[in-house]
């Protein structure tokens, strides 16, 4: 029993130790396609990281990759594919900024209000999806995109000055919110940075999330209902219903991945804020095989690729092109699907083998004895 | 040779019986919202629902979303599931541009539609060989080739003149052509703005000004890629992978073989319209510029119903209800208000027919308020415009999505001798 623990073990780790030094080879090979230093690259972007400025940046952004991807991973435990998850966050972020610069509260009131109107947003504009595909059987990959281009125009019509856009600068913003709901974070020091207080909130999510999958029926039943709707739907479980929860608890994260940077530090929301967040969490939650330990891993990998690689514009004595680090991010995804399929082959045939030589061990036994029996 | 006899007409009555709308109710239906159109433009003043421009217009833009979406129909046929699509679409509008501003527009096509197979072969070799999800794969696609034609950019465009790391130096153009007389003919009589005959000349005036060469080809391509994929040896095989594979593995097809080839064709159906946007929608490669269209395709021939008809239809409407945002948006998409509640009012009279009354008491409320806000306002706002195209194509997906049938094996991993 031990030893196949261990074989377990070794195989969890080689899916992805393969993949990293596939993906870091491929890239290698690119950069010296274009007539760059092979390994140059890396040894500068880890330097970055040695920065405890870089540092600070590195786990905030990871923060919101990590609460969109945990969005994006419900969803692929139950085959549904929240590719939404961009458009959820944006509009949760701007409803958010607009109750916080229009309601004051005291603090301890007003964070969770806006917790609440950022999860009710995204969980909204995620239902559309979800009761489209209960009841009208629309494709949620497709309602989903659709759903992210309304939410574009409908965040422009939101923010203009006739609504509740407010004109800061030449930027145009949705206004101040007010300072009750300001969360405050752990100042580092004036040159490294402030840590966002909702960083927590990404850690409590990933533990709910694991908590509420592995321990709970209703993770049971979603696991389930993933795996084969077939059997859930034998053994009791609804699957529309289950669709349309899920798609509801997927909007309510994504809803809540803006927050961090909206709590913690802007304060409004503006056309600055970062779009494609959700479309980077699709990778991070494939990276991390919506386990959420492996989210968190993917998360600081794909945030210290991001904050790491724009110094590389401006190394010296020679400058590298940052865009190299997207193309390490696409070539570890791929090189990730791919080597995980490899592993879980090349395990299941090793099984087999083992399987079968023991069958045919038993057979041999078998067939001796009755040899042996004919024999006598 | 008797069971031969036999199972022919038996084969052929399932396709028969598939097929949602006959011919000429599906005339008839186009017919109608022609004339209730007509009916609307003459009601609002707003001439430019059906002008030739806007129709003009209109098609341009149809084109490189009914080019990936024939690129997803070849995959999803083939059973393979295409959402990488928008990457192989960034591939072409990159490579349609490198070589197109250095070797003239042609070349330039035919870089482009090589680039988006290249995108297609990996795609190919993830789903294919190594089983990976489909979609996985796709997404990873999107990824990689985002950021290869940025890296790209920096080592070729940014150091020639009238280019940056984010658009190409400018490309030649491709040309453009009238039919001689009845262009200028049916662009008069559209400006006449009778009752139905200048909304048919300007529909159809909108088809023949103004045309690129390539937009030719793209319009002829969905009906070869009919007669390829229903009426020849290899469509059919290519079909049945996509139905059932390991059927199509019993009687001798090398389903890996047609897998690769669709997934090939597929990118470089996909690459050709981005090669289309750099090179005849506009004529540098700007970053970002396909902005998302691979995924309208998508949805186009979901739209569609997995078939080159039905696909071009939803380009078309994408494209017509994309093309109101350049052409007097404000304006039209109000008049279009008036007859989306009037198509309401039809539909309500429909569901009461077939006595399912809360779904009309629904249709019926809806429609009055579409009346209302029609009556209660003179334009709609800028945004609405710009989410037009969205909100129809989601309408119409949720008024048809039920009946639409994808191949059967879509999207479903598949190995070699898996049937033994």
């Amino acid at each position: 029993m031990k030893k196949f623990d261990k074989e377990r073990v070794l195989l969890a780790v080689a899916g992805p130790a393969i993949a990293l030094v596939a993906a870091i080879a491929l890239t290698s090979i690119v950069l010296l396609a274009s007539g760059r230093s092979p390994f140059e690259p890396y040894s500068l972007m880890l330097e970055q990281a040695t920065f405890s400025d870089v540092q600070v940046l590195i786990i905030n952004q990871a923060s919101m990759y990590y609460i969109a991807a945990l969005a994006v991973a419900l969803g692929f435990r139950m085959n549904l594919f929240n590719i939404g998850v961009d458009g959820q966050y944006r509009l949760g972020a701007v409803m958010t900024a607009v109750v916080g610069a229009h309601v004051a509260l005291p603090s301890f009131l007003q964070i969770p209000l806006l917790m609440l109107v950022a999860m009710l947003t995204g969980a909204f504009w995620a239902g559309i999806a979800g009761v489209l595909k209960v009841t009208r059987g629309v494709s949620e990959v497709v309602a989903t995109i659709m759903l992210n281009a309304i939410a574009t125009s409908l965040i422009g019509y939101l923010m203009l000055s006739d609504n509740f856009g407010v004109q800061v600068g030449n930027n145009n913003t949705t206004g101040i919110m007010k300072e009750s709901g300001w969360v405050p974070g752990i100042n580092l020091g004036a040159d490294v940075g402030e840590i966002y207080g909702l960083v927590f909130l990404a850690v409590v999510l990933g533990i709910l999330y694991w908590i509420v999958l592995n321990r709970t029926r209703f993770g049971f039943d979603l696991r389930a209902s993933g795996a084969s709707e077939s059997a859930a739907a034998a053994s009791g479980v609804d699957a529309k219903r289950m669709v349309l929860i899920a798609m509801l608890i997927s909007g309510a994260v994504s809803g809540l991945a803006g927050l961090p940077l909206l709590l913690g530090d802007v304060h409004t929301y503006s056309l600055s804020f970062p779009a494609g967040l959700g479309f980077t969490a699709i990778g991070i939650a494939l990276l991390g095989r919506n386990h959420p330990g492996g989210i968190a891993l993917a998360a600081l990998l794909w945030a210290f690729l991001d904050k790491a690689s724009p110094a590389l514009d401006y190394a010296t004595p020679v400058a590298y092109e940052k865009e190299i680090a997207t193309i390490m991010q696409g070539l570890i995804v791929f090189a990730v699907v791919i080597s995980y399929e490899a592993v879980r082959v090349w395990g299941l045939r090793r099984q087999q083998k083992r399987v079968g030589a023991e069958l045919a061990a038993a057979a041999a036994h078998n067939n001796s004895e009755k040899k042996e029996v004919a024999a006598r | 040779m008797s069971t031969v006899t036999v199972a022919k007409p038996q084969a052929k009555k399932p396709g028969k019986g598939s097929r949602r709308m006959s011919l000429p109710v599906l005339l008839l239906v186009i017919a109608g919202v022609l004339v209730l159109t007509s009916v609307v433009r003459l009601i609002t003043g707003a001439d430019g629902i059906t002008s030739t421009g806007q129709m003009s217009t209109a098609l341009r833009l149809a084109v490189p979303i009914g080019l990936a979406g024939l690129g997803g129909l070849w995959a999803e046929r083939a059973g393979v599931v295409n959402i990488g699509l928008e990457g192989m679409m960034i591939l072409g509008t990159w490579f349609g541009a490198w070589a197109g501003y250095q070797w003239g527009p042609w070349t330039g096509v035919a870089f482009g539609i090589i680039g988006g197979m290249l995108g297609g072969v990996l795609h190919a070799i993830a789903t294919v060989t190594f089983n990976v999800n489909h979609i996985v794969s796709g997404v990873a696609i999107n990824i990689l080739a985002l950021g290869t034609t940025r890296y790209l950019s920096k080592f070729t465009f940014e150091n020639e003149p009238g280019g940056s790391s984010k658009q190409s130096p400018q490309i030649d153009s491709l040309g453009t052509f009238d039919i001689p007389g009845l262009s200028s003919a049916l662009n008069t009589l559209n400006e006449k703005h009778w009752f139905l005959v200048s909304d048919i000349a300007g529909l159809i005036g909108g088809l023949v000004t103004d045309l690129s060469p390539l937009t030719v080809v793209a319009v002829a391509l969905v009906p070869a890629t009919w007669w390829v994929l229903w009426r020849t040896a290899f469509g059919l095989r290519l079909r049945s992978c996509g139905e059932n594979p390991v059927a199509a593995e019993s009687l001798g097809v090398n389903v890996y073989k047609y897998k690769y080839l669709a997934v090939i064709i597929s990118g470089g159906f996909a690459g050709l319209g981005g090669a289309f946007l750099s090179i005849v929608a506009s004529n540098v490669y700007l970053d970002g510029q396909t902005a998302g269209r691979g995924y309208i395709g998508l949805a186009a021939m979901i739209f569609g119903n997995w078939m080159p008809g039905g696909l071009a239809l939803g380009a078309g409407l994408f494209g017509y209800t994309d093309s109101l945002n350049l052409r007097g948006g404000t304006t039209n998409v109000h008049a279009l208000i008036l007859l989306l509640a009037i198509l309401l009012v039809f539909g309500a009279a429909y569901l009461l027919w077939k006595k399912r009354y809360t779904p009309a008491v629904i249709t019926v409320v809806v429609s009055a308020l579409m009346f209302l806000w029609y009556t209660s306002t003179n334009e709609v706002p800028k945004q609405v415009v710009s989410a037009t195209p969205y909100i129809v194509t989601l309408l119409v997906l949720s008024l048809s999505a039920q009946s639409l049938r994808m191949p059967k094996a879509d999207g479903m991993p598949y190995r070699r001798g898996q049937g033994k």
